[in-house]
This record gives structure tokens, sequence and C-alpha cells, in this order.
């Protein structure tokens, strides 16, 4: 896609932080909701004389995100130190990865507009957090309970063109780790953070225009926007024969624009060196064969399968695949229910309809998916009917009860008893005589489905429809 | 008893066996200090419970309680560990007032064999320098003659344990740090293999140099102060997973059949005739003891001292930049706050609390690891160290230890060198080698001057093969020329 004759030329940084209990150096808690300085130890405050040691689940989840993501794992990677001054980097350096990254040259796919689209992954290492200022005027606070929480920087390559494909990989990047259960993907705790390098240069230039960073960002929303509006804002630059000027800028979701936070003109020399404190970390091939078998069933594989093994339609599959968390739900009702389509409608309509109004997550739907399995197999039984289904859904959802329990405790049982719907058809033809008529002469159209509603009516909506419809039907020639 | 002269082991014995009480073993040490101290300027802070301390110990031990190997002996610590609720400055202003809230894994290991901390001891600013010149806290006096320096950068442990203010000390070695004061003030210096002992709540100078140890007063208490202090620490990445030997149980001064190595590099140069001496009669008496003499070659050494400066400057660039005012220590104060930006912020404190030689080194050590001098600089620097440690690697498969002078000459005198920091550098030719290649070392006292100043022998060995240097050295100790010699300010 080119807007005025330009293409965009965009490449994304993405800082996961992994959800490990404890710090990637030290052993405090990686605590969200921490009071002020209270997830610190000596080590991740950086005292004189402390020294870091690697939590191995940082390694482990990094591994598996890197083989998500189709990465080569290397076997030797090497902490480096990052020499720069800021007050919330408690050591003068952050201690990262360099030249020799756990994890290089992978790629993701992923649907845009209904187009594939593959994006390279240059490397993704393993760094520590800093702490965070909090300015207050004249002064500024530093709470170092961010120091020293685990992130994995990984990196894209300049590959994508549209602010839409921009933010559908950070939605793809962030669904995987999320299925990988190694980040929890929340972007306004920071938990997720994207930093955007955008740059224009004339369609068919072969050679890469100057590059912005817009950092920060917290929504996907905001990236594609922030894109969009770093785009416009570079080509009127260059139609006006300006420079670009080489910069970090921030996004003001209130004006809807960038602004510049820093010149990038004095670059920053980081002085990387190996960090002595810290052993290479040594990966074996029987370490990444075993935690390539401990990998979930990815997204897109996943609803291709859906797509394959169950029938449903591609919509479908992708929906119910967006979290691990739903698209267990959907298999964990399709088992129970032994009905794919009715499992995924019932999902897709009523219970994510529910979650969204209550505000909650699947994992904190009161209607579990055996409940919800069972309850459509007593639709498909003729146990209940559809109607009786959606005061039972409703129940389920104020009560957590059990379908059946819910059936028997409000006699919601359905009437499939051919005699007692005959009977009652019979009672409803009785006390609507004139109408009876006016239909068999057909003097009124479409009065049948008025008969339907009286049984129903009459049967507290209790006798099965199909069964109401063929009586009548046979009554009424 | 006489306390004064006691060893580390003899102390221990009679406290467990209550001949004599840590108490009062911690109160004839603090007399010693308070009467010495003065002169000698070795310790910068006391422990203002240490004789509490030895109280409890002896109630521990009324009880029948094990109270560890080193019960009731009094030591001395030098100001790079931490030491939990008492000041730790590393001879910096920068650290002015810092209390850790930890000790270091080393002074742990040391309390809880029972050792008394009596206080901590003066260094040279941030372990950068060959004379204790650069402390913030002030020249230490040499003990032998009060207008030499007692070497650095663990000048004050030296200077300590020489004139038996304490029992034993700790210091540190990034470069020779404990076996050229110990040289100069006749003590035994060990520094052991890297990784031996925890670097954990020692202050930063050069991480991949750093290495803790014992300054005493024989082998034996070295060999001892070692067992307890070495060993895997889960809080330092850097330590080996390798089982502590029992070296004072096998040491045994014998050298029989083993073959001493004389590095061709450190043989010829300009040796101070008194050091020159020293050394051909420590090569004499092992000959006269059975050992074989063998010359070895580690040609690359040639480029140690360069090398050395190279990387533990662009390791202390990167070490000491979180001295910058923001949590702890030394803050330049501004009369209007809100006017000063972070850049200030930062050029001040660092500006007013620094030394010229943490400066000088920071500033080599930047220069190094920027980029575009990186490679030709601290890259090179260790492709050179990795050499180093290969041919030294080979030379150990010729002998079992290396024997070479500690320092070209005998403790100089204070100033003499300050205005010079490249001579400076160079009195560390014959110990950084050992540092870059990781082996153990240590110094162990000899001979003497003409104006009897002490002359140490410097003892490499291969890697973890600390029994064998310590063996070699007892057998020096035993027939040393300067046994019962004491400097005069006792």
């Amino acid at each position: 896609m080119s807007s005025r004759g330009y293409e965009a030329v965009i490449g994304i940084e993405i800082h996961v932080q992994l959800s490990t209990r404890t710090k990637i150096f030290s052993s405090e808690a990686t605590t969200f909701d921490a009071g002020d300085n209270e997830n610190t130890s000596p080590v991740s405050v950086g005292m004189p004389g402390t020294l870091p040691v690697l939590n191995s689940k940082v390694v482990e989840y990094s591994i598996k995100t890197g083989l998500a993501l189709g990465c080569d794992i290397r076997r030797k990677s090497v902490f480096a130190r990052k020499n720069y001054f800021y007050p919330d980097l408690p050591k003068g350096y952050q201690i990262s990865q360099y030249d020799q990254p756990i994890c290089e040259n992978g790629s993701i796919t992923f649907k845009v507009e209904g187009k594939e689209k593959t994006v390279s992954i240059t490397r993704a290492h393993m760094e520590e957090d800093a702490g965070k200022s909090n300015h207050h005027g004249e002064y500024t606070l530093i709470n170092y309970n961010r120091a020293g929480i685990p992130l994995l920087e990984v990196v894209s390559g300049p590959d994508m063109r549209t602010p839409q494909e921009a933010a559908e990989y950070a939605r793809t990047i962030r669904q995987i780790v999320r299925y990988l259960d190694v980040c929890d993907g929340n972007l306004e705790e920071g938990s997720l953070r994207c930093d955007c390098n955008v740059s224009v240069r004339k369609e068919g230039a072969t050679q890469f225009g100057t590059k912005v960073e817009i950092k920060n960002i917290n929504s996907f929303r905001f990236v594609e926007k922030a894109i969009e509006y770093e785009i416009e804002r570079q080509i009127d630059c260059v139609e006006r024969g300006e420079k670009i000027i080489q910069e970090t800028r921030l996004w003001d979701p209130d004006k809807n624009r960038t602004f510049s936070m820093r010149a990038k003109e004095d670059a920053q020399d980081y002085r990387y060196f190996p960090d002595p404190d810290l052993l290479p970390v040594i990966v074996t091939d029987d370490i990444i064969e075993k935690y390539k078998k401990e990998l979930p069933e990815l997204p897109i594989a996943r609803a291709k399968r859906f797509q394959e093994q169950h029938a449903l339609p591609e919509l479908d599959a992708a929906v119910l695949t967006t979290e691990k968390d739903l698209a267990d739900f959907y298999e964990d009702t399709a088992k129970e229910s032994r009905n794919f389509k009715a499992s995924s409608n019932w999902i897709m309509t009523e219970l994510l309809r529910e979650l969204n109004s209550a505000n909650k997550n699947i994992k904190e739907s009161p209607i579990k998916p055996a409940q919800l399995g069972k309850m459509i197999a007593m639709i498909d039984k003729g146990t209940i009917s559809g109607k009786i289904a959606k005061t039972i859904f409703q129940e389920m959802w104020d009560s957590g009860k059990d379908p059946e329990v819910i059936m028997k405790e409000k006699g919601l049982v359905q009437i499939s008893d051919p005699a007692a719907i005959e009977k009652l058809v019979d009672e409803v033809l009785a006390a609507n005589a004139q109408t009876v008529e006016d239909h068999k002469s057909g003097k009124k159209k479409n009065l049948f489905g008025f008969f339907v509603g009286a049984v129903m009516k009459a049967s507290k909506g209790q006798a099965n429809p199909e069964l109401v419809n063929k009586i009548l039907q046979e009554k009424l020639k | 008893m006489d306390l004064t002269f006691a060893s580390i082991s003899e102390i221990a014995e009679a406290v467990k066996t209550r001949k004599v009480s840590a108490k009062e073993v911690a109160q004839h040490f603090r007399k010693r200090i308070e009467s010495l101290n003065p002169k000698l300027n070795a310790f910068t802070s006391l422990n203002p419970v240490a004789v509490q301390d030895a109280e409890a110990l002896d109630a521990r031990i009324a009880k029948g309680e094990d109270v560890g190997l080193l019960a009731g002996v009094p030591f001395g610590i030098k100001e790079m560990f931490c030491t939990k609720g008492l000041t730790t400055t590393a001879g910096s202003k920068i650290l002015e007032n810092f209390v850790p809230p930890y000790d270091a894994t080393a002074v742990a290991r040391l309390k809880k064999s029972g050792v008394v901390v009596m206080g901590k001891l003066n260094q040279d600013e941030f372990a950068m320098g060959s004379s204790n010149e650069t402390s913030f806290h002030g020249v230490v006096k040499n003990p032998w003659d009060l207008e030499r320096v007692p070497g650095g950068s663990s000048g004050g442990s030296a200077a300590a344990q020489a004139s038996r203010l304490v029992a034993g000390t700790l210091g540190t070695d990034t470069g020779g740090s404990i076996r050229q004061p110990a040289s100069f003030c006749g003590i035994v210096g060990v520094k052991p293999t890297y990784g031996r002992v925890s670097r954990y709540g020692i202050i930063a100078y050069a991480s991949s140099l750093d290495q803790a140890g014992p300054m005493v007063s024989s082998v034996k208490d070295a060999a001892l102060t070692l067992e307890v202090i070495s060993g895997f620490d889960p809080q330092d990445s850097t330590t080996a997973q390798k089982k502590v030997p029992a070296w004072s149980q096998n040491l045994k001064a014998d050298v029989k059949g083993m073959k001493i190595g004389l590095m061709k590099e450190y043989m010829t140069g300009n040796l101070h005739p008194d050091v020159q001496k020293t050394v051909e009669n420590s090569v004499d008496t092992l000959k006269q003891l059975g050992a074989e003499i063998v010359e070895v070659s580690v040609p690359m050494t040639e480029f140690a001292v360069p090398v050395y400066y190279l990387v533990a400057a662009s390791e202390a660039s990167s070490n000491l930049s979180r001295y910058d005012g923001v949590k702890y220590g030394y803050r330049a104060e501004f009369k209007n706050l809100s006017a000063v930006d972070l850049e200030e912020f930062y050029s001040q404190t660092r500006g007013q609390a620094f030394g010229a030689e943490v400066k000088r080194r920071i500033m080599l050590g930047t220069y190094c690891l920027s980029s575009g001098y990186y490679d030709a600089f601290y890259n090179k620097a260790g492709q050179v160290r990795r050499l180093i440690m290969q041919q030294y690697l080979e030379a150990f498969k010729k002998c079992d230890v290396i024997l070479s002078p500690v320092t070209t000459a005998p403790a100089f005198k204070i100033g003499e060198r300050v205005s010079d920091p490249l001579a400076m550098y160079l009195n560390d030719i014959f110990t950084t080698s050992t540092n870059l290649a990781g082996l153990p070392g240590m110094s162990v006292p000899f001979g003497q001057s003409q104006s009897g100043l002490p002359i140490g022998i410097q003892l490499t060995a291969g890697h973890f093969e600390e029994q064998k240097m310590l063996n070699v050295a007892y057998a020096l100790e035993s027939a040393s020329l300067v046994k019962g010699k004491h400097p005069h300010v006792i």
C-alpha cells in the first residue's frame, strides 16, 4: 500500500515482560501492585558489591518464545552491559544481550485484511528492566520495583509497510506470548511495550529513509494511529524539502499526534562489553528438544485445525483462537457437547456477550465448559428446547449451577409426550374457535404462528416446538 | 600466652578451651589498635560492639556450643568488603557514610566461623593504587619505616597485620593488591584462584580480576583462613563448584622432587639488588630442600601491565557508574535544587567525590570501551589475556609452582611516585599476569633489604592448585632468614 506515492518502512521492538515469579537476577517478587520500592533487594537496586545471578525460568521462557517465533536458539549466548546514566538505572548499566542474543533469525506469519503477511524476527534478547521515575514538579521520585523485571526484547525486521500490518504484528506477538503463558500481555501495566521505527521513502526506492522511533505506545490502536500520523508527518516533511531528523518521539493520545522527546543526533555510546559477573548461557540440544515438546499448539495452527477437524468457518476459528484460554474453553465445551458448531455459536454469541458486559475474561466465566457442553447436548437430545436453553444459560450465568439441576429445580423439562401436547393443542384450538375458522377459510394469513405461540405459552415454553408444529399442522388441515 | 604474636590457630584453640576469653582477646587487640593506629592510619573505623560480640561468643562457648574454626580470632577487614552495620567506603568520599545492610560472603563466612570483626582497614580508593596513597582516609604508613608506603591497595590490611593490631586480615587482589603490600610489610598474603572465594559483597573494581584472600602472619594461618572463606556461593555465579581442600591439615614443608619454575621473563630486568639476592637465596634454599629448578617461559607477560590496565580500567569505568549520588553515599550540594539538571547533578557529585587516580582510570576505561576503540583496546586486551593464560597452562606442564619476585624493589617512600602514574603502574609488573590468568598467587616473607625492609617471594600455581603453592611457601617460611623479625613500631 502506498500513500501519496510514498512507501512506509516500519520495524517494531517489543519488550515482553516475562511472567516469572521472581526477578531476572535476584529473588524478589515481580508483583505489579506492590507498594513503592517493596519489591527490591540490594541486588536489584545495584548496591555496591552485589552480584546478579540468572533466573533459569527467564532462559526457559525466552527459548520457548524464540521457538514459537521460529528463531534459532544460540547454544551459547552472552550477557553484556549497556552503560548509560539515568537515575532509575541503579547500576549505571543495564544487563542486556548484545552481539550474542539467545534467539535470532525467526519469522511469523499472520493475516492482515484477509492477506497473509510474513515479518522476520531479527533477534530476541533477554534483559533487565530499569526502575520508574515519577516526576513531581521540582522533584523526581524513583520506584525500583521494576528494576530487574525480566524482559525479552523482540526485534522485527523493517518488514511492515502499513500501520495495520504493524498493529497486527504486535497483536500477533501478544497472542503468541499469551499462548505460551510467558507474559500476561497487559499493555496498561507495561507488560508489553512497543517501540516503533518508522521511515518513508519514494515508492520503488531501495534505500531506507531516516527513521524515527516512537516509544512506549500502550495500545495497539495507538500503534496504528501513531504510525499513521508519523507517516503523514514525514511525507509532509519530505514534500516541503525538509530533512527528517533522527529522533525519538512519543505519542500523545489526547492530541492524536506524536511529539519529539529527544534528538538522536549525538547518539549514545553504550560501551557494550560482556558482563564479567555472569557466565555465558549454555543451551543444550536436549533442553531445546524438551522445550519444543512443551510448546502449546499456537493460534494459527489451532485455527487451522478447528477449520479442518471441527468444520468451523474461518471466522469462528479465528475468534475462538484469539486467546488460548478461549480456545481451551471451546474445545472442552465441544468435547462435552459433541456439537462443534453449536458450541462455537453459544460461546461466540451468548457467552462472550455476557463476559464483555460483565467485563470478565474467559477464565472468570461462572459457566464452566462442561456445563455449557452438557446444556448443548441436552438441546440436541431434545430434553430442552432452544428457548429453555436460553433460560437455563442465564440461570447458569447467575448461579453457576449445573444445567440439569436448574432444569429440575425450575421444572423446565421439555414436554415431548405427543399425547400431552395434543391435549394442549386441543385446548388452545377450542378456546380460539373463531380464529381456527379464519385460518381454515384462509380469511387471514399467517395465523399458524399465532397457534404455535399460544400452545407454547400454555405449556409455559416447555412443549417440544417440533411436536407442537407437527400436531398443529395435522389438526389445522 | 602472648596474644600479640599468637597465631590464629593458637588463639582459636585457647578461646575454645577457655584458656582465654574471646573478650580478653578483643580487648587486648582493641588496646593495640587504639595506641598504634594513630601512627599507622591502618584502621578507618572500629566495630563499636567488637567486645560485646566477643562476649556473646564466650557465652556460646560456655553453653558448649561449637562456635567454629576461628573462635574469637580478631580480624580486620579491608574497606572493600561490605560489612553489615559497619561503614564501608572503599576508601572513597563517594561512599562516605555508606553502611551496607549485608555482609560480603567472605565476611559472613569468617563471622560464622567465630571471627570477631575489630574494624575496617584502609586501602587505596576503590583499590586503585599500589601505595595506599589514594585513600580518602589518608596515607597508610609502613610499620617498618613510617616514611614509606605499606603498598597497595590492601595497605591498611598489611600494616595492621605486620604490627599485630589484629590476628588476621582480609584483603583483595585485582593486580597484586594482596601480594605487593604483603611483601612490603613482611606478612603472608594469598590471592586464591579466581572463583575460589565469592566476590559477593566485595565492592567491585575489576570484576574479572578481583579476588579476596587472607593477609596474615604465617602460611598456616593463611591456609586456615582460606579454608573458611573459600567455596561455591549461590550469590556469585563466577564461584567454582569445587570442593575446598583442607589446606591447613595437608600443609607440608616438603618440596623434595617438586619442580619450581623460574620464569625467564621475570629473571631479567631491573631488580633491586636486595630483591635479586632474596630471590637467589630462595632458589638456593629450595634446591637444598630437594626441589628441582626448571626454566619456564610466558612470553606474553611482557604485555601483562598494559593488558591489565585496559581490562581493569574498562570494567572499573562500568562498575563505578552506580556511584551517582542518587541512592547512597556522597551527593553534591546545590543551593538552588530546581536549577540543576541531571548531567550537572552527576558531574558535580562524581567530580567532587572521586579522587584523581579513580578519575584517571574511569576516563581510560570509558575510552577503551567506546565504539571505535573497543576492538583496538578492550577486545585486543582480551585476546592477549587468553594467550597469557594458555602460555601459563603450558608452563605448568613443566613445573608445579612458579617462583618470582613480587616487586622490583622494597617499599618506596611516601610521595616518591605519586606524580608519575606510569612508573607506579609498572610496579605491578610481576603480579598482574596472575590475575589475568585467574591463577592463585601469594607472597611469603623471605628476605630483608640492607635497610631492614621486608622482601617477599611470589609463588604462583596452576588453577586450584593452592596446596602446592602453600607447601612451597611453608618450606620457604620454615627456612626463612627473617623469621621472628618484627617492625620497629611494635
